[in-house]
């Protein structure tokens, strides 16, 4: 009751203050950030995304003197596509919510997709890996930041194939997001002259992967890919160490792999691991000093890109809002894909039809331990994949919005 | 020692006075609360109500514990869904169908379970609801960890839209209260008597000339039935059916839900459901304290309060609710 | 040589791993048998004592200093005497009672236990280093062994048969074993049962504990890592045979080996397996495979 009351008063006082935001529903925009705040996805997005968004909001309004008044709202959806289908409708139905961000874990992201447009909100994902979201579950309430399953496959899988790793061995956790990095991964390293010597399918979720290493190790391929994530891919890079896998030669490809994963798996495990992500707090000097705020405030840990992508797709939405003068997901969505991007942490790039939104992607290797100067300093730089080549391009899309010409 | 603790064969009052009560200001709460409380979570309360009145059938009044409720829950859900979504049926013939899938997994798992009692029985029911959670897990129609979303809701008899949350809400009620009807139906009837019978002592209710195995398998698969039932109206409210719905933590929420209610009431399940529901809905940004505490509760409840809510006042008005 | 289509020593390293697992699940079941077999309580809190047993060596480490070796003897003290309170305080009370009211109880302490340490700690694992002597790994020919993984088999063989021959051959094991069939007779004797109750069913979480100590260095030290644990235990104590502590340890053992073979031929089941087994014994032979009608 008394945010009704609240709100039509600041609407009042809207309307006496300016046309610029008489469309703003309830005067506010009201943006919630719905990932996994206690598992395993809590480090790589969790409260780190919410100060991510926070932080983004102060520094739009500070650098364009905006008069918008928005609220940042997070929760927890659990990696389950019940609960956060739950928090969402009440977000949009019942809290006025008016852009969902982040959203790890696919299958969640597929849902948010789906009821944004429904009910004509929107939703800028950050979290999710799905090539789908672009794919055939697109839509035009939902963009899609930082990465996707078609990039990591062709990021790393080309790059590795290329730089002699030309026969493998997938590790892929027995559940479509597994099958799907394995699909694509293997399509990409057998169009660049790679062979796939074999695969094994665990269960989802495994602790111990002692067995399937060993059936790795069997099959004589140099790469073992490993096609899972989170607590999959780090119980699995800790024991290829313990079982001496890199030791007799063979190499292991992290399909999905992030930052605090590293930090949590420490260096002596982790070293050697190809990886490409889209973001890396050493790039440049602008990364640097964001990245040193952020962990100001985020308990001294360092950005992931996903929090990252946050932090990014905030920016150009808040632009967006002010350039269509509206919070109405549909048109926001058409705005920011006018818009190009240009921001300090993805540097230029742009939102398209199919809501894909490109940038530059970065093949990394994780350093020695003792190559690294400290605590997150990680990962050398072994190649930069331009923002043309690094994402599906539209032609092999398979979403609806892009017509086949 | 049988586990409910309400005896209402004790009682020397017959009348159900108190019952009817009850029942209608039930029915008032769950016809007005639209107006102030958000219809989703009602709808969820009252699919959880009908899940945790079904479960309470087989333990409150069957003295059976099955911790694999989740299989019919979670079987209903995606037979509905699938049904709705790729068959395109409409919404009463998809529950229909979910609940008769629900009821013939039930005779299958009731057959393997009943031969044993008690603990056995438990862990055999675990057992098979931990092989239906694998199953569904690789299967592909269940769409796996994704589960099958975008399940539209469909014209209720071919007519009336679904997708309006009002007429949704009417097509719940209906089925929660019918269900409900049907469980207080059986529980005052002479079968609902045998299955007091043999839960009290059941060699001796062997030594009547009564089959129980034959007793105790009906109420398991019309406690798995009506299971199935509210898992696939849960599944057409909220257009998804999920992995969430087999998992074992969720035949353990709905013991929860039972025991905090009052076992063996007619009225306790659905008091701790809405209880448990509202409970995950208001905490849900804590987190981890959602699960501290339901674990309190169920420490709370077995030690100091194992009437629960409804039976605590049953037993102050001396009288079965 | 190929036996069903792989090499010989590839089946060999597999059985071996499988070996391995089958020690956690041995172990892990011994205390869950001791104390069903002996107590009738179906401890549900299991797998969470098995996760603080894990924490205790973790956290002892890191605050305390208190090192591998040490932590192997003062662990399952600790949370064995957490045991004991949790017994004295609250199960004790229930054992007039339906015998599923001890299961509720445990199940709801296992919910506490495991939702305090997730706030705590979160849902990622915490490394714990396994002992010096025990890094690296020995080169067996057909595989890597890492030398920690061989130390688990021995620890695993040298409790369960210790334990097995204190229950069933020693005169304190006859005393536990009278007094599960007769209290109060056992008690007329003199010997303190109640107190034998509770120490009883403190040595079973210390068992637990001592897995959890054990799998610290290999598995991550996480909140979660006894939740879905205890399912599979709970099926092996079925399929041994509930009151049986050698049927436990055969059975854990025997899945150990069955579970690394499923692995090899058909991946995807391997988290199945047991409970098929599981049904199938229960219909055929439903006391358990050693177990004897109650």
């Amino acid at each position: 009751m008394k945010r009704n009351l609240l709100s039509l008063a600041v609407a009042a006082t809207c309307a006496f203050a300016g046309s610029a935001q008489a469309q703003i529903s309830d005067g506010i925009v009201k943006i919630g950030v719905l990932n996994d705040m206690s598992g395993l996805y809590s480090d790589i997005t969790g409260q780190g995304s919410v100060t991510a968004a926070k932080m983004a909001v102060e520094d739009y309004i500070k650098a364009s003197k905006s008069k918008l008044k928005v609220e940042v709202v997070g929760a927890d959806h659990q990696n389950k596509p019940d609960v956060g289908s739950n928090v969402a409708r009440q977000w949009y139905d019942t809290e006025k919510v008016d852009m969902i961000a982040d959203v790890p874990t696919s299958s969640v992201g597929l849902a948010i997709a789906k009821i944004s447009a429904d009910k004509g909100k929107l939703h800028v994902n950050s979290g999710s890996a799905t090539a789908d979201l672009t794919g055939k579950a697109c839509n035009a309430n939902t963009i899609h930041w930082v990465y996707d399953t078609w990039m990591l496959a062709n990021g790393t899988g080309k790059a590795i194939v290329k730089s002699g790793g030309d026969t493998w061995f997938f590790l892929t956790a027995d559940y479509a997001f597994g099958h799907a990095l394995e699909r694509d991964t293997e399509e990409v390293v057998v169009k660049n002259g790679g062979k796939v010597l074999g695969k094994v399918r665990t269960p989802f979720p495994t602790q111990d992967f002692s067995s399937f290493l060993l059936q790795a190790q069997a099959s004589k391929a140099k790469i073992i890919g490993l096609a899972n994530a989170g607590g999959d891919t780090t119980n699995s890079i800790k024991q290829a160490f313990e079982f001496g896998i890199t030791k007799g030669g063979q190499n292991l490809a992290g399909l999905l792999v992030f930052l605090p994963d590293v930090h949590s798996l420490s260096l002596e495990k982790a070293q050697g691991l190809m990886l490409t992500e889209t973001f890396y707090w050493d790039l440049n000097d602008q990364t640097r000093a964001w990245s040193k705020k952020f962990a100001a405030a985020n308990g001294g840990k360092y950005p992931s890109m996903v929090q990252a992508g946050v932090y990014s797709s905030v920016i150009h939405y808040l632009k967006a809002v002010d350039a269509a003068k509206t919070d109405d997901g549909t048109k926001v969505a058409a705005k920011m894909k006018e818009l190009p991007t240009d921001d300090i942490l993805f540097g230029k790039g742009v939102v398209r039809a199919d809501g894909r939104k490109t940038h530059p992607a970065y093949l990394f290797q994780v350093k020695k331990p003792s190559e690294s100067k400290g605590p997150y300093d990680y990962y050398k730089l072994v190649s930069t994949i331009p923002a043309n080549e690094a994402f599906r391009p539209l032609s092999e899309s398979d979403c609806p919005l892009v017509a086949k010409k | 020692m049988p586990m409910s603790n309400a005896s209402p064969t004790v009682f020397k009052t017959q009348s159900f006075t108190q019952q009817w009560v009850a029942f209608a200001i039930m029915v008032l709460f769950f016809v007005i609360a639209p107006i102030w409380v958000y219809p989703i979570f009602l709808m969820k309360v009252m699919c959880f109500a009908l899940f945790a009145c079904a479960f309470n059938l087989l333990l409150g009044f069957g003295g059976l514990l099955s911790f694999g409720h989740a299989m019919f829950l979670g079987t209903a859900g995606y037979a509905a869904a699938h049904a709705a979504k790729v068959w395109g049926w409409n919404p009463e013939v998809a529950v229909l169908f979910a609940t008769a899938c629900s009821a013939g997994l039930a005779l299958v798992a009731g057959t393997l379970a009943i031969r044993r009692q008690g603990i056995y029985f438990a862990m055999i029911t675990l057992a098979l609801s931990q092989m239906v959670y694998f199953l569904y897990l690789q299967t592909p129609f269940t769409g796996g960890e994704d589960g099958i979303q975008s399940v539209p809701r469909g014209k209720l008899f071919g007519t009336f839209d679904l997708s309006e949350n009002l007429a949704m809400y009417i097509f719940v009620l209906t089925i929660f209260l019918a269900g409900f009807s049907l469980i207080w139906r059986i529980v005052h009837s002479p079968f609902g008597q045998i299955l007091k019978a043999i839960r009290e002592n059941q060699d001796r209710a062997i030594s009547l000339g009564y089959d129980t195995d034959h007793f105790k398998l009906l109420a398991f698969v019309i406690s798995g039935a009506l299971a199935g039932t509210a898992g696939a109206t849960k599944a057409l409210v909220f257009q998804l059916a999920s992995l969430t719905d087999v998992h074992w933590s969720m035949s353990g929420e709905v013991v929860l839900m039972t025991l905090l209610g009052g076992l063996g009431t007619l009225f306790g399940p659905v008091v701790g459901a809405a209880i448990i529901v509202s409970m995950q809905n208001y905490l849900a940004q804590f987190g981890a304290w959602v699960t501290i505490i339901q674990g309190l509760i169920f420490v709370i409840c077995v030690m100091a309060f194992r009437r629960g809510v409804i039976g605590e006042i049953a037993n102050w008005l001396k009288k079965p609710l | 040589m190929e036996i069903f289509g792989i090499p010989s020593q590839a089946l060999f390293g597999q059985l071996l791993i499988g070996l391995i697992n089958g020690s956690f699940y041995a172990l892990l079941s011994l205390g869950l048998a001791v104390i069903f077999g002996l107590l009738n309580i179906i401890n549900f809190s299991h797998g969470a004592q098995y996760m603080l047993g894990a924490f205790v060596a973790y956290l002892s480490l890191n605050k305390l200093g208190i090192n591998y070796w040490l932590s192997l003897f003062i662990t399952p003290l600790v949370v064995g005497a957490t045991g004991v309170l949790i017994e004295k305080t609250m199960l004790k009370r229930l054992y007039k009672l339906d015998h599923l009211y001890g299961l509720l109880l445990t199940f709801g302490l296992a919910l506490v236990i495991q939702g305090v340490f997730r706030n705590e700690f979160g849902s990622s694992g915490m490394p714990y280093p396994s002992p010096e002597v025990f890094q690296g790994v020995f080169n067996l020919g057909f595989m890597f062994l890492p030398k920690y993984r061989a130390w688990v088999i021995v620890v695993s063989l040298v409790v369960c048969l210790s334990t097995w021959f204190v229950i069933e051959r020693t005169k304190l094991g006859a005393y536990l074993r009278a007094a599960t069939e007769n209290p109060s007779l056992v008690q007329a004797f003199g010997i303190n049962v109640p107190r034998m109750v509770t120490l009883t069913y403190g040595f079973g979480v210390a068992l637990a504990a001592l897995a959890g100590v054990m799998a610290a260095p290999i598995y991550q030290v996480s909140p979660m890592m006894g939740a879905d644990i205890i399912i599979v235990v709970f099926a092996v104590v079925v399929v041994g045979g509930m009151g049986s502590i050698l049927g436990a340890i055969l059975t854990g053992f025997g899945l150990g080996l069955v579970e690394g073979l499923t692995k090899v031929f058909y991946p995807e089941a391997s988290n199945t397996v047991i409970f098929v087994i599981m049904t199938i014994v229960l219909l055929l032979k439903p006391a358990g495979l050693f177990g004897t009608q109650k």
